[in-house]
């Protein structure tokens, strides 16, 4: 057969299509996002596949199809399970008849997320198992195991990659079809309704499976114990394959100072690769730590691993040290890194009569993941031995933050809040998507942001402390129908003075623009009811709605000046497309005869694709939208909208 | 073989890293990619990396041992330097991309030298034209081609042109294919031309 290139989420989406799956619902949210669109693009068309408001109707959707029988998958990012924990926590009691997969996609890092939240937790807080994959291959696979564990145990189980997984690509071969999941029947039968006598007799079950789980798990060939001698180490997900390569790396290191020295010192090690990190397989991890002097464990996020071998290590009184996160062994943040598994293996596995403290120098090894040169910090000690090559001294590098595009039309919207509360006292919260890049200078609009929803409710909170500020709440379309609406009917029912500014673009930009409720489009390519977000403000009490072009400057000034002089709740919705949905309008150009080189365009808007040349500003045309905010902004009529 | 793709978000990168990765898969080589998707997208530094080859776990290039590090712009070519092994080639795009920061600040930021200091610390090192090179081909959204074919016009890569024009055809939509063709070879040609600098 022959091998395609597929990123690890379109290895899941495969894998799952192949297993037979028959409904997938999800939320969009980086890194899970890939996932659901596969499995929508690739549809062999007996898939029901939907983006829901949220990950907890996501989530109920698919338990009422696994209640039926289906197999079912459901796809999120790590906070998103927040925000369906109340349906998981219920549902891991329930159970299900068809096989349901939960995929959560953790992100160590953060990449793109607000926290470095643990899943493998989430699992067993839930009491739930889950599978974690090293690879894009291994997920492809993983994904099918999942689905069949979880029939034969008829509960959900959860499905954890990370952003390296789920975002690098493979070379994979492709396998035929198993058979496709069979039509769905809802057998009636009291098990399905979740009451305490029920709650009680469940809790008791899940307690029994887990010895019984933990044993399967055991002989799972994914979990992999191999090697031998007096040091193991022990790993999971990602950080295995980047254990592979440090050990590989160090293997060649040796072998090159053995030619020198002409002496034998083969590395003596166990290895334990732990794909179901609950429940343990705890059969294994004996047979892994017998015998065993110290373990290292290398795994990004949570010391999960590493408490699990210290909590069997006090059970069955095993004299074996555990170093990892705990210990100061291992970085306590931010992703790993080739880097920093070798740096640690390589002090770990030390020839004996060398055994110092070999605890690493935690002040470089927590640097954050961007920060390269801090890594490189890391193996520059092995390196000065060899390396003395003067290098010219490396100049200093532009900061380079992410920014809203050329042309976003929210640029627009947080210029015109900006303007018009000149002077007053306002406080501006935001939310979750493309727009809380309005925190960012020159524009600064972003004063708070939590959660998805929270812009809203955190806004009313700020006004209950200080009644004479105005507070405004920004939201985005996608967001308003994912946990927006609650935090309206919370303000108007409570009387608050909130200025409610929707920033609707026409889709969910951040992760790649996902159709909404708000579109008209389902992702079965069908054409919807548009939700009308005017008409559910309006159903929901608000006393002033206006509707308004945010390039416009001067009517969005003034819709926001009005709504903001209006006691309860005011809205103003901001409509504009996002730019990599509209067409591109006719350039703009600085006319450098009228440029007086006040810089103001610069100064006030940020718009990447205007910079400085020598005493003038300059239109880059590859970046240029046409939005024309610029020439509303210009004092001296000196940006032209001459189509180039 | 290593290789590092470093720009800024919005250049194209994800895209070219796949036609490495396709012109490799052509050949029967093994690939892992990764590739740098979310907020950064906007208008962040944006790295990809690309490994081919037998043996390979990861999907991130160690430090030290990338082949060839494909610079987009200048200060990010510069930034993705400590991937780069001894003797490894460095091509870049000349054009430097200011982040919004560096038009607020009084320092500023020249690209000019970005590619000074890469001249002086990098082995093999090539510049491409890349104004050039787009406005041959009528649109500056071909920057990522044209490095494409630069990389393979270096020989580094280990790949024809013809391999990676078989492989833009099975990466690209049909219509954006011949511009695409073109600006591929004159990435190459703008190679051959001598912007090489040793």
């Amino acid at each position: 057969m022959e091998q395609v290139l597929l990123m690890g989420n379109e290895a899941i989406a495969m894998g799952a299509i192949r297993a037979g799956v028959a409904v997938v619902t999800g939320y969009p949210g980086t890194p899970s996002t890939e996932i659901l669109e596969t499995v929508a693009r690739k549809n062999p068309g007996n898939i029901y596949v939907e983006w829901s408001v949220n990950e907890k109707s996501a989530l109920e959707v698919a338990a009422g199809a696994a209640y039926a029988g289906l197999r079912t998958m459901v796809t999120m990012k790590q906070v998103g399970l927040n925000v369906a924990s109340d349906p998981l926590m219920s549902l891991a009691y329930i159970g299900v008849e068809g096989g349901m997969v939960i995929v959560v996609a953790d992100d160590p890092g953060p990449i793109s997320s607000q926290t470095e939240q643990d899943t493998r937790h989430f699992a067993s807080f839930a009491k739930l198992p889950v599978f974690d994959p090293s690879s894009p291959e291994e997920a492809y696979q993983m994904i099918g195991d999942a689905f069949a564990y979880s029939e034969e145990y008829k509960t959900p189980v959860l499905f954890r990659p990370t952003t390296r997984v789920c975002h690098g690509s493979a070379s994979i071969v492709l396998e035929p079809a198993q058979a496709a999941s069979s039509a769905g029947a809802f057998v009636k039968n009291p098990k399905w309704t979740i009451f305490p006598r029920l709650s009680y007799e469940k809790h008791l079950q899940i307690e029994a499976r887990r010895p019984i789980l933990e044993a399967d798990f055991s002989s799972y060939p994914c979990n992999i114990l191999t090697g031998s001698g007096k040091k193991g180490i022990a790993t999971g997900g990602i950080s295995y394959a980047y254990t592979c390569e440090a050990i590989q790396a160090l293997k060649e290191c040796r072998q090159r100072e053995n030619d020198v020295q002409k002496n034998s010192s083969d590395i003596d090690y166990k290895l334990f690769k732990v794909s179901t990190p609950h429940p343990f397989p705890v059969r294994l991890a004996l047979e892994f730590l017998s015998g065993l002097d110290e373990v290292l464990v290398i795994e990004e996020l949570d010391p999960v691993i590493e408490k699990e071998l210290i909590f069997l290590c006090g059970q069955y009184h095993l004299p074996v040290k555990v170093f990892g996160k705990l210990s100061g062994h291992t970085p306590q943040a931010g992703e790993n890194s080739i880097e920093i598994a070798r740096k640690a293996i390589t002090k770990f596995l030390k020839k004996p009569n060398q055994d110092e403290d070999c605890r690493l120098n935690l002040s470089t090894l927590n640097a954050k993941h961007e920060d390269i040169n801090n890594k490189e910090e890391c193996i520059a000690e092995e390196d000065q031995q060899t390396v003395e090559v003067i290098q010219p001294e490396q100049p200093a590098l532009p900061v380079r933050p992410s920014v809203l595009c050329a042309g976003c039309p929210h640029r627009a919207s947080f210029y015109a809040v900006k303007k018009a509360m000149k002077g007053k006292k306002a406080v501006f919260s935001g939310d979750i998507g493309c727009y809380t890049l309005g925190n960012a200078s020159p524009l600064e609009m972003v004063d708070t942001c939590l959660c998805m929803g929270a812009g809203i409710t955190i806004a009313q909170g700020l006004h209950r402390a200080e009644p004479d500020t105005v507070n405004f709440a920004f939201i985005g379309d996608s967001t308003f129908f994912h946990t927006g609406i609650a935090g309206v009917i919370n303000a108007v029912y409570n009387e608050t003075d909130i200025v409610l500014i929707i920033l609707d673009n026409s889709t969910t930009a951040m992760t790649g623009h996902q159709p909404h409720p708000g579109t008209g489009k389902t992702m079965m390519g069908n054409i919807a009811e548009k939700i009308s977000i005017p008409a559910v403000l309006q159903a929901l009490g608000v006393k002033q709605i206006t509707t308004c072009n945010p390039l416009n400057l001067k009517q969005a000034v003034a819709a926001i000046q009005d709504a903001a002089a209006v006691r309860g709740v005011s809205a103003v919705i901001f409509e504009y497309p996002c730019i990599a949905i509209a067409k591109p309008g006719p350039q703009f150009t600085v006319d450098p005869g009228k440029c007086s080189g006040c810089k103001r365009c610069i100064k006030e808007l940020g718009c990447p694709a205007i910079t400085w040349k020598v005493d003038k500003a300059e239109i880059d045309s590859a970046l240029c939208y046409g939005c024309s905010l610029c020439t509303q902004v210009c004092s001296f009529a000196a940006i032209g909208g001459e189509p180039v | 073989m290593n290789i590092i793709l470093a720009g800024v978000g919005g250049q194209g990168i994800v895209l070219a890293s796949k036609v490495i990765a396709q012109s490799a898969m052509q050949k029967g080589l093994k690939v892992r990619t990764a590739e740098t998707i979310g907020m950064a997208q906007r208008g962040g530094c944006v790295v990809s990396h690309v490994r081919i080859g037998e043996n390979i776990h990861a999907p991130l290039v160690a430090l030290k041992t990338a082949d060839l590090v494909l610079g987009f712009e200048p200060a990010e070519a510069v930034r993705a330097l400590p991937f780069l092994k001894p003797q490894g080639t460095v091509i870049v795009s000349q054009k430097a991309i200011k982040p919004v920061t560096a038009s607020l600040s009084a320092e500023g930021y020249e690209g000019k030298t970005m590619l000074d200091y890469l001249q002086n610390s990098v082995s093999r090192f090539y510049i491409v034209d890349s104004d050039a090179v787009c406005s041959v081909c009528g649109s500056p959204k071909v920057l990522n081609t044209a490095l494409l074919g630069a990389a393979a016009g270096s020989g580094v890569l280990g790949f024809t042109l013809t391999d990676m024009e078989t492989a833009l055809e099975s990466v690209l939509p049909a219509k954006l294919l011949d511009m695409n063709i073109q600006a591929l070879r004159a990435g190459a040609q703008n190679i051959e031309e001598g912007n090489i600098c040793v």
